[in-house]
């Protein structure tokens, strides 16, 4: 490592005088620091500018910095703005209940159904499709979800259809599904795998019906995990451009195709700054929301 | 009994359906990409190679492919780098602002990337960093250093602490003890956190989309043609795209694996 190498060239006094003490000192900063450094510059500055931007005004076509509310006003004054949040939310919700419920029985099988060898392998399935182009597999969705596409061929040859699927909140939830659910299945995988077996054991022999038991037992033990999921879920879904424009039509726009338009077409980066920052503080309250839930029983 | 092996059935043919909802848009990417039609679907067209021909004499595209080479290369080593440095101190040291610390780093994946495109476009333009190839590095290193930092710091803590401090007691400074025993230690999750990043920043495109300027990279160029119609030389880049990320992914965790298996084998 190129920075160990580095160490006696230090600017110091010198290797002959370099107390233990200051080595020490010299070897715990080399590692903590530059982490520090690249995120406050590359992260955090970053985040501080786009605030500072909504505030920022556009005249004849280029930014200037300044303080003011106009950017705030315009967009908050918008029915079109307004839409697109009511929309974006609402498909996200929607995305994360679909998301959470689907992958509950996979999840389930997953825990308590097959041996610990046979879940990591799933697991090292479903790891793989999270970190393989998204944008590929909503394009592969796009043509097998047409109207001549793939599915509708087969309804056909049963005599159903054709069924519109493309530009429709399906086609979204879709989408949403292909980028959330191998994320969502592992997260509450591990959390059923983690709960006490004994307990469960116990409701059953207790005479408590299964379904009794996954809803009083299982999944008041696998809350915090679950919840967590579900604010990956959420987030995830509300921040994807791609399946809604790809797959949902784009009509209206969610508020990340709403910053899109507003940076590629209008060159006006303030007003796509607001769009972010009311963004980011809508998860915020949604993230702090669920972990508060997550860990309100423990607290007390 | 008969309603026991039902369920299980059931459960199963369940987990069945998910995994080819999952893998269903990988595999038909792959078979549309040998397909002549030019919007395929069932029965499927004849066999062709004329999508891979396509792409092959796109000089777009290869430069595309050297600009994600280069930049999932460099991304790769900085963010191992930055996250097994991050993962040691998390590992060896208790300070006062830790909490902070571990969310400097471990929060980047937590927010969208387009709003993290959009606050890196406006920051990279004031500070004279648009549109290169190493503004792209920069973006993908912050994005992907906390898979790195979760991967080492989960290999550090399978590790004996007395390691560490017997090189201390037999002679060896800080960092020779980095170098003999901790690095040695953490390689399988070195290797995979290299691969694994590599694989991010190769198929990442809201932020490439928004801050690469004229340098695009392969999942930029994917976007544009995407953006302009269906064209079914997509399914075949994309098929190169999932290859190239699979393979990554799939050695990143098999290092991993089968390490642990080799240590768990060895204290029996």
């Amino acid at each position: 490592m190129s920075v160990s190498d580095q160490s006696p060239q230090m600017p110091s006094t010198g290797r002959a005088t370099v107390t233990p003490d200051r080595r020490l000192r010299l070897f715990k900063h080399a590692l903590r620091l530059p982490i520090v450094v690249w995120q406050g510059l590359f992260f955090v500055a970053p985040l501080f500018f786009l605030v500072a931007m909504s505030f920022f005004i556009v005249r004849n076509y280029r930014m200037t910095e300044a303080f003011e509310m106009k950017n705030w006003l315009k967009m908050m004054s918008r029915d079109y703005f307004w839409d697109s949040y009511g929309l974006t939310i609402g498909l996200a919700t929607l995305a994360t209940l679909v998301v959470m419920t689907v992958a509950f029985p996979a999840a389930y099988t997953l825990a308590f159904r097959v041996s610990e060898n046979t879940r990591r392998w799933a697991v090292f399935l479903l790891i793989i499709p999270f970190f393989t182009s998204y944008l590929v597999r909503i394009f592969s969705w796009y043509v097998i979800l047409a109207e001549s596409g793939v599915i509708n061929a087969m309804l056909g040859y049963i005599g159903l259809g054709p069924f519109i699927m493309l530009n429709t909140k399906f086609g979204t939830i879709v989408g949403y599904m292909t980028l959330t659910l191998p994320l969502v299945i592992i997260l509450q995988t591990f959390a059923l795998a983690n709960i006490d077996r004994t307990l469960v054991e116990a409701a059953h022999n207790l005479g408590c019906r299964p379904w009794r038991t996954i809803v009083r037992v299982v999944l008041p033990l696998a809350k915090t995990g679950f919840i967590i999921a579900a604010v990956f879920c959420f987030i995830l879904s509300f921040g994807d451009f791609v399946s809604p424009y790809y797959l949902g039509g784009s009509k209206p726009p969610t508020l990340p195709i709403l910053i899109i338009d507003t940076v590629k077409s209008g060159q006006q980066w303030p007003r796509a700054a607001v769009v972010a920052v009311v963004m980011m503080v809508t998860l915020f309250i949604v993230a702090f929301g669920g972990i508060a839930a997550a860990y309100r029983r423990r607290l007390s | 009994m008969k309603r026991k092996r039902l369920l299980r059935g059931f459960l199963f043919g369940y987990l069945a359906l998910v995994l080819i909802f999952i893998f269903a848009p990988i595999v038909f990417s792959i078979i549309f990409s040998f397909n002549s039609d030019r919007f395929p679907t069932i029965p499927l067209g004849g066999f062709t190679l004329k999508w891979y021909e396509t792409i092959w004499h796109d000089p777009d595209v290869w430069e595309a492919a050297r600009n994600s080479l280069i930049v999932s290369l460099s991304v790769a080593s900085m963010a191992t780098f930055l996250g097994f440095a991050t993962a040691y101190t998390d590992y060896r040291y208790r300070f006062k602002l830790k909490p902070l610390y571990l969310a400097l780093i471990l929060l980047p994946p937590t927010i969208p990337l387009i709003i993290m495109a959009l606050a890196m476009l406006a920051w990279f333009a004031k500070i004279g960093l648009a549109g290169q190839v190493i503004s792209i590095i920069i973006a993908h290193t912050v994005l992907t250093a906390p898979f790195a930092m979760a991967i080492i710091r989960l290999r550090l803590s399978q590790m004996d602490a007395s390691l560490e401090a017997a090189a201390w007691n037999l002679g060896a400074d800080q960092w020779r003890a980095l170098r003999r025993v901790i690095i040695p230690f953490c390689r399988p999750a070195i290797i995979s956190s290299f691969c694994l990043t590599a694989a991010v920043s190769f198929d990442e495109f809201a932020i490439a989309w928004f801050i690469s300027g004229l340098n695009k990279t392969i999942p930029v160029v994917i976007l544009e043609i995407v953006t302009g119609n269906i064209d079914p030389q997509v399914n075949a880049i994309g098929s190169f795209v999932f290859l190239t990320s699979i393979t990554l992914v799939v050695i990143a965790q098999v290092v991993l694996m089968t390490r642990n298996k080799k240590e768990k084998a060895h204290h029996g």
